[in-house]
């Protein structure tokens, strides 16, 4: 037969070469060629459980635990094991409808598949828990998974503590993807400083998955697993009692307290007012909580005592005096008459004082807080060289501060800590065209002017003056369980600092017996306790605010300084009291009875009638109310226009005319007992609505200063509502 | 006895009997790897053939056994009953039109019972390669003639089509390798080339914009005319002949491809085809869409999905691969359907670049072999048995391996010898043994 296609059997042949060809490259570039397909098997089939270890705890001087661990239950579902569930009952304990319910289920099955467990209800309330726990046989597919949380058992020291938070974007980014979504990180406070210490480490486990993401078992047997390690705990100088107590006395007030160990730098006590509870920003309602303290305009959630700047005032005036001495512009025996006032400079500066002879030494002039010796003695300091030249004096008054501390950042162990300020010879000569003199900035003498510290540097330089010299790192940790030698975060908190021992012992001597007397015979008698020898200064710092367009004069800061006792300083004390008044009237008071409780370790009973009155006592400054109305009212608007939903403004346009009611009412007034109370012009309520009014006509509205547009929505109203509507 | 055994082995090309047992346990273990789980007992499962695995080796048993009867067949029993055979086929292939129950969406399965189920199709293609080879092979059949080539190809498309009618279109178009035989028998290369030229303006079609497709058509047709200038200048027929492919072809491009894609394929197929080219395909209408989804949503999960994961699958495997047993993707059913049509991943990701070379090597030498052999038959019938072995084989080979590695449309074809599936295996088997049987009487003359 047809012989003469023999021939094509190579051209078959050649077509099955060519084929297999082709297949062999295709598998050469699948499999050698190109990772990606390995790295998606990889992803395909091993899920990488991080394992998180307990974060270490945290416990005061005496051993007490002050930031725990704490378990809380989650409830989660697995959609696929859903079946006969008793739904009403469910609904109905965790007070949802069902279409709530069919919703959450329908959204875990989104998030997690219907194979894999989803939160269902996230941080349960321990009563609800209870009751789960009791009924969950009804809810097959349901199951109660443990959380671990942190708590403070004592319920104080929220902001030095701190919280954790879960990391976002760009911490992952800092830390070179180290932490991944979902990981919870220290966001603030002891929590974000030590983070590194008390996070331990992680652990992963390879386990391997199927196609319908369900656990199959370890990955490699487990080879490539690590486990995880606790986070270490840190011990702490702070005493619980103490900070306890200081969290009362500072309750409804603006400020803050700080005490340190002078012999040790450590911390024993520090508060920021408005106080918080460390617990409401954890568990169930940390969102919560968390959103209504970060629109507080008192900014609760800030650390006054590292982030709080105020002019030290007449606190100010023992360094003034301690700088003066060393320099040997003046001797303990230097005085001057006044009468009242200052008129060395064009500047008249009022003085408390007016008997002759309150300013006769440097210690009377300490004890009586003349304003004139200080201003006197701070021109002096300055101008008084072998030159005669006050920008070098100037400079050389600046190193002093900054040996104090001021106008630098401490180095505590907390995050973002302020430096202060202690402004520089340029910035004066940059303001005053280098035509400047002593008496330009001669309320630095007095700690006013451009001076601000921190409560923990005014803190710290009472520990230099009780040191005599010397001070260490103001911290709290002491030491941290199982340290080793790479543990190298406590090593600058252990040098010691002797930034001005060569002052001689009798400067100190002559600034203490001023600052005893004080506390003995002066604007401090208040705080005197049987026994111990305080040596203290008082402090009263004008304040102004801008409201409402208008420089408003507020009453003054309250300030207190004191370490005790004077021959053995075993606590040195900063408080700070905002638009409370006289040093002496409440920052005297609550220093005192921190130092009676810490020296004594108890309260005398009738001091406790003290403690009760300073602790009831309500400060929080009046214009705060004002404030919080007007960036309420502010952000209100904001959404309004966004969003053109009148539900946002409505809120503020009856509340108005309450919040000026409140404004007025008697019965608020009493409660703030400083003198210089903000009250509102009568008709102030009605001033920017008229303004308002006209500014909408104009139609320019956006130039109008920012706290305005709240009176101007509220004013416009009508119109957008029709137009919302 | 022994001389039974030996006259059954004598003659018997031993490669192609090694080759394909290799294959066969390469194929039981490849099932094997795919479907075991951790904890299960081996011994056990393998003997009570309640596993995959288990049911894979009692068929590769039966085919044996089957392989044994073929051989102590006589050879012109095959010849003698080529035709019945193939009319037995379509017979069985119209009794599924009434009787087939709807598995998987397909309709091409008769089921006796809960264990047993028959696909003619695939049984068909063996009674085919006789029925051709026998038509072929006829003293009265002059190939060279388009009559005798026609009836050829109506032999082996009359079955395809009824495969078409089944919704088994990857089975029907193993039928259509049968025009290699053919090829190797006379059909006209140009046939080949024009069928070649035809699938590659389809995809072209599917793939470039159709007014762009017309230009560059007319350009070609234009260039043609260019070269050709002086042989049109003394036959004016030769321009005829360039104007007549050119509308036919824009003709196709036109208007035959989309008739044929909105109204004799089925949405869902459309669909594959379009997935495979990467091309995103929209329904026409919303009965085109319910048809789609009725269709996926019976086969679980779309063909891109499988695809993907298969070529996870096989990437993953590497140059030395996991090891056996080893293999996440095929371990941890990421792979769909990976013991029948996509067993091809678990070779790969199991054993690499180095194994899956090998292994394609041994379908390779197979082919070769054949072909070999077909050469040496002195009867046509013998040889174009073997070559309708050879394109059935190599058919079904390139287009798994190129599903499996995204190269082909997922249309559902095993992988021979390997691929688990008792009817497939042993129809294949069979297919083996017959030529085996013929090839022992190599130099007898088959009518």
């Amino acid at each position: 037969m047809p012989v003469f296609n023999q021939s094509r059997q190579t051209v078959i042949k050649l077509i099955f070469a060519a084929t297999f060809l082709i297949i062999v490259v295709r598998l050469f570039i699948l499999q050698i060629f190109s990772d990606k397909y390995k790295l998606q098997a990889f992803d395909n089939a091993v899920y990488r459980k991080v394992i998180y270890p307990d974060r270490g705890i945290i416990f005061d001087r005496n051993g007490k635990a002050i930031l725990n661990n704490t378990i809380i239950y989650d409830l989660t579902v697995t959609p696929y094991e859903v079946k006969k569930v008793d739904t009403f009952y469910l609904c109905s304990l965790l007070n949802i409808d069902t279409a709530e319910f069919k919703s959450r289920i329908l959204t875990a099955i989104l998030k997690n598949g219907r194979y894999r467990p989803s939160v269902f209800e996230g941080l349960l309330p321990i009563e609800l828990q209870a009751k789960l726990e009791e009924n969950i046989w009804r809810f097959p597919g349901f199951t109660l998974v443990e959380r671990p949380i942190r708590t403070y058992p004592y319920s104080a020291g929220a902001h030095l503590l701190g919280d954790i938070g879960e990391v976002d974007t760009a911490i992952i980014r800092r830390s070179n993807n180290f932490y991944q979504m979902g990981d919870y990180v220290g966001r603030s406070g002891m929590e974000q400083y030590y983070e590194s210490v008390l996070m331990g480490q992680r652990g992963v486990q390879n386990l391997i998955k199927d196609n319908r993401n369900r656990i199959q078992g370890s990955w490699e047997k487990g080879r490539f697993d690590t486990s995880a390690t606790a986070g270490r705990n840190l011990r702490t100088y702070l005493d619980i009692e103490l900070q306890q107590l200081a969290e009362k006395l500072m309750a409804n007030k603006v400020g803050s307290v700080v005490a340190i160990d002078p012999k040790t730098g450590g911390i024993l006590t520090m508060v920021s007012g408005p106080i918080i509870n460390p617990n409401d920003l954890t568990g169930a309602n940390r969102q919560k909580n968390y959103a209504r303290m970060a629109l507080d305009v008192s900014a609760p959630l800030m650390n006054r005592a590292t982030r709080g700047l105020y002019e030290p005032g007449s606190t100010f005036k023992p360094i003034g005096g301690l700088v003066a001495l060393d320099l040997g512009v003046i001797t303990p025996s230097f005085g001057m008459g006044c009468a009242g006032a200052y008129h060395g400079c064009s500047k008249v500066i009022r003085c408390e004082h007016h008997n002759p002879g309150h300013a006769a030494n440097l210690r009377l002039a300490l004890a009586n807080s003349c304003n004139s010796y200080f201003s006197q003695i701070y021109r002096m300091t300055l101008d008084n060289n072998k030159d005669n030249n006050t920008k070098k004096g100037y400079a050389r008054w600046e190193d002093y501060m900054n040996s104090f501390g001021w106008g630098e950042r401490l180095g505590v162990d907390l995050p973002n800590e302020l430096p202060g300020s202690i402004p520089d010879t340029t910035l004066y000569n940059k303001v005053y065209r280098n035509q400047w003199n002593s008496c330009t900035n001669v309320t630095l003498g007095i700690g006013q002017d451009k001076m601000q510290v921190t409560p923990l540097q005014l803190a710290n330089a009472m520990c230099v003056i009780a040191n005599k010299g010397y001070y260490y790192t103001p911290h709290f940790v002491e030491k941290i369980d199982n340290e080793t030698a790479k543990d190298t975060i406590l090593k600058h908190f252990r040098v010691k600092h002797e930034a001005l021992t060569h002052i001689p012992d009798e400067a100190y001597e002559a600034i203490h017996a001023g600052m005893q007397d004080v506390v003995e015979s002066g604007t401090a008698r208040g705080a005197r306790i049987p026994g111990i020898s305080i040596c203290a200064k008082t402090g009263t710092a004008e304040k102004y605010t801008v409201l409402d367009g208008k420089r408003i004069k507020l009453p003054n800061n309250s300030m207190f300084v004191c370490f005790a006792p004077r021959e053995n300083p075993q606590i040195a004390i900063a408080v700070a009291v905002e638009n409370a008044g006289f040093g002496s009237t409440w920052a005297a008071p609550i220093a005192s009875i921190l130092i009676e409780k810490y020296l004594t370790d108890s309260i005398r009973t009738e001091r406790m009638k003290d403690v009760e009155r300073i602790a009831s006592a309500n400060l929080t400054p009046s214009y705060l109310k004002r404030k919080q109305f007007i960036a309420d009212s502010t952000r209100a608007y904001f959404y309004f226009n966004l969003r053109k939903d009148s539900s946002y403004i409505k809120k503020y346009l009856h509340g108005y005319k309450a919040g000026a009611d409140t404004k007025n009412k008697p019965g608020d007034k009493k409660k703030v007992t400083s003198p210089g109370n903000i009250v509102f012009a009568p008709g102030h309520a009605t001033l920017p609505l008229n303004e308002a009014i006209t500014h909408e006509k104009s139609n320019s509205n956006k130039t109008i200063p920012r706290y305005k547009r709240a009176d101007i929505a509220i004013a416009a109203d009508d119109k957008h509502l029709k137009k919302a509507r | 006895m022994r001389g039974g055994s030996s006259e059954i082995s004598k003659g018997i090309d031993g490669l192609i009997l090694w080759l394909y047992v290799i294959l066969c346990i390469i194929g039981i273990t490849s099932i094997f790897a795919a479907t075991y789980r951790e904890g299960d007992d081996i011994v056990k499962s393998f003997l009570s053939f309640r596993t995959d695995y288990g049911k894979q080796s009692f068929f590769f048993g039966i085919s044996l056994v089957a392989g044994v009867a073929v051989l102590l067949t006589d050879s012109k029993f095959f010849t003698a009953t080529a035709n019945l055979w193939y009319t037995f086929g379509i017979i069985l292939l119209l009794l599924v039109f009434p009787f087939h129950s709807n598995v998987k969406g397909t309709e091409s399965i008769i089921k006796f019972g809960d264990a047993f189920q028959l696909q003619p199709i695939q049984l068909c293609i063996v009674f085919t390669n006789l029925a051709l080879a026998k038509y072929i092979s006829r003293v009265e059949t002059d190939f060279s003639k388009l009559r005798s080539q026609l009836i050829a190809a109506s032999i082996v498309i009359a079955p395809a089509i009824l495969a078409i009618l089944q919704s088994e279109t990857g089975l029907a178009l193993v039928y259509f390798s049968f025009f290699l035989v053919m090829f190797r028998e006379g059909l006209p290369a140009i046939v080949l080339v024009v069928g070649f030229s035809f699938a590659i303006l389809v995809v072209a079609t599917l793939l470039v914009d159709p007014n762009i497709l017309a230009i560059i058509l007319t350009g070609i047709a234009a260039l043609v005319s260019y070269i050709m200038r002086r042989q049109i200048k003394r036959h004016k027929s030769v321009l005829f002949w360039i104007i007549s492919i050119w509308a036919i072809c824009v003709g196709i491009q036109r208007f035959a491809v989309p008739f044929i894609f909105d109204h004799v394929l089925q949405p869902y197929q459309v669909k594959r085809i379009y997935d495979t080219i990467g091309k995103d395909y929209i329904p026409k209408d919303a009965a085109a869409a319910a048809d789609i989804e009725k269709n996926t949503a019976a086969k679980k999960q779309d063909g891109d999905y499988n695809v993907k994961q298969s070529k996870i699958a096989i990437g993953s495997g590497g140059l030395r691969g996991k090891g056996l047993l080893k293999g996440t993707q095929t371990r941890y059913s990421f792979v769909p359907e990976q013991r029948t049509d996509f067993i091809f991943c678990t070779i790969g990701e199991g054993f690499g670049f180095i194994g899956s070379f090998v292994f394609i090597m041994i379908y390779v030498l197979l082919l070769f072999r054949i072909v070999t052999i077909a050469e040496r038959q002195r009867s046509a019938f013998s040889r174009c048995y073997a070559y309708g072995v050879a394109s059935v084989l190599f058919f079904h080979i390139t287009i798994n391996l190129c599903m499996t590695m995204g190269l082909a449309p997922v249309i559902g074809i095993p992988l021979p010898f390997v691929s688990y599936g008792g009817l497939s295996l042993v129809t294949f088997s069979i297919m083996i043994f017959i030529l085996l049987r013929l090839d022992k009487d190599r130099q007898m003359v088959l009518r």
